[in-house]
């Protein structure tokens, strides 16, 4: 590992970054979709689902999966980006 | 073959199979005995983390609480998956650089005091124990329920199972055989979910059928929601619970899932921090195939209990009618029907059919016994049977039916018509449920005394073999003493569990968050953020769950279950002011908080 310190902070704001707009797709999806705005969102029909409902049951998860898989790839480039992989 | 055959060739044949992994990977050392040496690979470890995380009660129960709650029930759904995006993002890879055994660990050594340290333990402890005893509780039932032997006998068997191949494996057995048993437990869910899908709506997959179209020309949901309301439900895909409360519940049960000490250390088992983010992926995918599939799982088998007790005409269904399941669960006292009107045909609506606490039924005499059932009907006698009241502009009839929510998933293969192996096979699954975690807990427990309290606190002298020993102790103390409160569970399992979770999230989520993301939080803060969320979520739990609050007196209308999300925001408040009137850690940590966001160097876990 060739770190120096201001490698390690770029690093990590840019880290920081990434982890921010993946958790506000999370709360947007789960909170906000889900629960806040479900009436809202049952007006209207996708596919046979209110839509408010689905994605309490299922697009949430979906949506979970995606940002996970999607955060471990990230990641791995900005390793490599930086020399920190492993 | 015989059902029952089946079924114990499928239970006894899974077990075998479990040993003998744990007999090929033992541990023989303490690396390999808490971490699995470090060593397993990003898929396996999602796999086991998912049989792991996966109890009884997810495999078991959460349908059939899907099933009668609807909308409001997608706080677990959501909670429980959810929290795996915020392991992934904001612990995984940090902890597994941290490199260290528990959580404990880390907390001592980030906020260098063994006070820390000890408070962690206790934590540990209390949330461990409290699940562990509804897996050995679920071990338990599964036994009684297909094979009809005594709750306990079957608790005894499952605990010598779990015995044998978590003493004996330690971490890196339970790992490889968590992947047997997650392979087991999610075959076993799917394989009926999709004969039923495929029977109702000719869709091949649960999650596009329970959007489509019945032959009556409406949407699945739509039926749904048509029939419930008929019979004086709120709607299926409405919800009747307020906002805010759904809100803090699905809050509380995502950050304790983040905080769930059996979860985070499946982390400590990979080689490499990139190993730990793709692995809390890999985790999410194998636990969302058998989550997504729940909601469909949960509509269509409230479509047919519904259609099946009241008839096509919504009359009801003569008593001798009824199809063989219905008697079948019947007699294992999970079903019960009292004929409120008197008509010898079988209604279901909103209502209580029974009276009592929880309104279940109280049956006169056994199962067996013949004199306890009508002498014309065969059914079986309740003494315990409401008032039958109801208000005819809400529904048409009064409830007349007790379902117990388990019969979704254990009725499941026989209400789509399936063969017997089928059914043998969901009891094989849901033991696999129950063992994996009990398992994951197990060595939890067995850890945090071989390793937090005798290692690092009583007596750090100890060789790597003598804390082997130990641990192993430790694992057969705690199967004992996990094996008792399954045998003797306080009546009150649901209420513990919420505490478990709402522990989880008012102390470790809070305290692992800061230690990596904010360098200035030092030990006094942590501690006292620990201690107020960890007291204030306690006491209001215990006031309302066991000391009789009333739901009116809520704060903000925020049930028990959710206050772990309020427990969590006063630690963090806590924290942040102390840590602010309190000198800032030593050099040396704050070197340790820089060192753990970049990845590197973590080839092996040091100790």
């Amino acid at each position: 590992m060739k770190q120096n310190t201001k490698a390690a902070e770029q690093y990590w704001r840019r880290n920081l970054q990434i982890i921010f707009s993946y958790l506000i797709i999370w709360f947007v999806v789960s909170f906000g979709c889900g629960i806040v705005f479900v009436d809202e969102l049952n007006h209207f029909n996708m596919f046979g689902f209110k839509l408010g409902y689905w994605f309490a049951n299922q697009g949430s998860i979906l949506v979970f999966c995606l940002l996970t898989i999607g955060y471990a790839v990230r990641m791995s480039r900005l390793d490599s980006e930086f020399d920190v992989h492993e | 073959m015989s059902l029952e055959q089946l079924t114990y060739l499928f239970v006894v044949g899974s077990f075998v199979i479990y040993i003998a992994i744990a007999f090929w990977s033992r541990a023989s050392s303490t690396r390999e005995f808490y971490v699995a040496g470090g060593g397993v690979t990003p898929l396996a470890n999602g796999m086991a983390t998912a049989a792991d995380w996966m109890s009884a009660a997810s495999f078991i129960s959460l349908a059939g609480i899907v099933s009668f709650a609807g909308y409001d029930a997608s706080g677990y759904i959501m909670g429980w998956t959810g929290g795996y995006v915020l392991l992934a993002l904001l612990l995984a890879p940090y902890l597994r650089k941290f490199g260290k055994f528990t959580i404990p660990d880390f907390v001592g050594d980030r906020y260098y005091s063994n006070l820390a340290r000890v408070v962690a333990v206790v934590c540990v402890m209390f949330i461990s124990f409290t699940y562990i005893s509804g897996q050995m509780r679920g071990t338990g039932i599964v036994f009684s329920r297909f094979l009809q032997v005594e709750i306990d006998t079957g608790i005894m068997i499952g605990m010598a199972v779990v015995f044998v191949y978590a003493v004996l494996g330690g971490m890196k057995g339970i790992t490889y055989t968590q992947v047997a048993q997650y392979c087991v437990m999610i075959f076993a869910f799917t394989v009926p979910a999709l004969f039923l899908t495929f029977s109702m709506t000719g869709h091949l997959l649960p999650q596009t059928g329970l959007g489509a179209t019945l032959d009556n020309g409406l949407p699945v949901l739509d039926h749904l929601d048509g029939l419930v309301t008929e019979l004086g439900f709120a709607s299926f895909t409405e919800g009747s619970k307020s906002k805010i409360d759904m809100f803090f519940i699905t809050a509380a049960l995502m950050f304790g899932t983040a905080g769930l000490p059996h979860v985070i250390v499946r982390f400590f088992t990979v080689p490499r921090v990139r190993d730990a983010r793709i692995s809390a992926a890999w985790a999410l995918v194998f636990i969302a195939v058998l989550y997504s599939t729940i909601p469909a799982v949960a509509a269509f088998g409230r479509i047919n209990l519904i259609e099946t007790v009241n008839g096509v005409d919504n009359m009801g269904t003569p008593y001798e009618e009824m199809p063989q399941w219905f008697k079948k669960w019947e007699n294992a006292g999970l079903i019960a029907w009292y004929d409120h009107n008197a008509d010898g045909r079988t209604q279901y609506a909103a209502g209580d059919a029974f009276t009592g606490r929880q309104h279940k039924p109280i049956y006169w005499g056994a199962a067996k016994d013949e004199v306890a059932r009508n002498f014309y009907s065969n059914q079986r006698h309740v003494v315990n049977p409401s008032s039958g009241e109801f208000d005819p502009k809400v529904q048409p009839f009064a409830n007349e039916i007790y379902v117990d929510p388990d019969i979704m998933v254990l009725a499941n293969p026989e209400i789509a018509g399936l063969p017997n192996w089928v059914i043998a096979l969901i009891a094989a699954g849901a033991m696999a449920a129950a063992l994996s975690t009990a398992a994951g807990l197990l060595l939890v427990i067995a850890t945090s005394v071989s390793h937090d309290l005798l290692k690092k606190t009583i007596r750090p002298q100890i060789t790597d073999r003598q804390e082997l020993l130990a641990a192993r102790l430790a694992a057969m103390v705690a199967v004992l003493i996990a094996g008792y409160l399954g045998m003797h569970p306080p009546d009150y399992v649901a209420a513990v569990v919420a505490l478990a979770f709402g522990l989880a999230c008012a102390s470790f989520f809070p305290v692992i968050i800061m230690g990596i993301f904010y360098q200035r939080m030092n030990k006094y803060g942590a501690i006292s953020g620990m201690l107020v969320g960890l007291i204030s979520t306690l006491c209001y739990i215990v006031y309302f769950k066991f000391m009789g609050g009333e739901p009116q007196d809520w704060l903000l209308g925020i049930s028990p279950e959710g206050f772990g999300a309020v427990g969590m925001v006063l630690n963090f408040i806590v924290a942040y002011l102390v840590a602010h009137l309190t000198p800032e850690p030593p050099k040396h940590i704050q070197q340790i908080v820089q060192n753990i966001r970049v990845p590197g160097n973590s080839g092996s876990a040091y100790y």
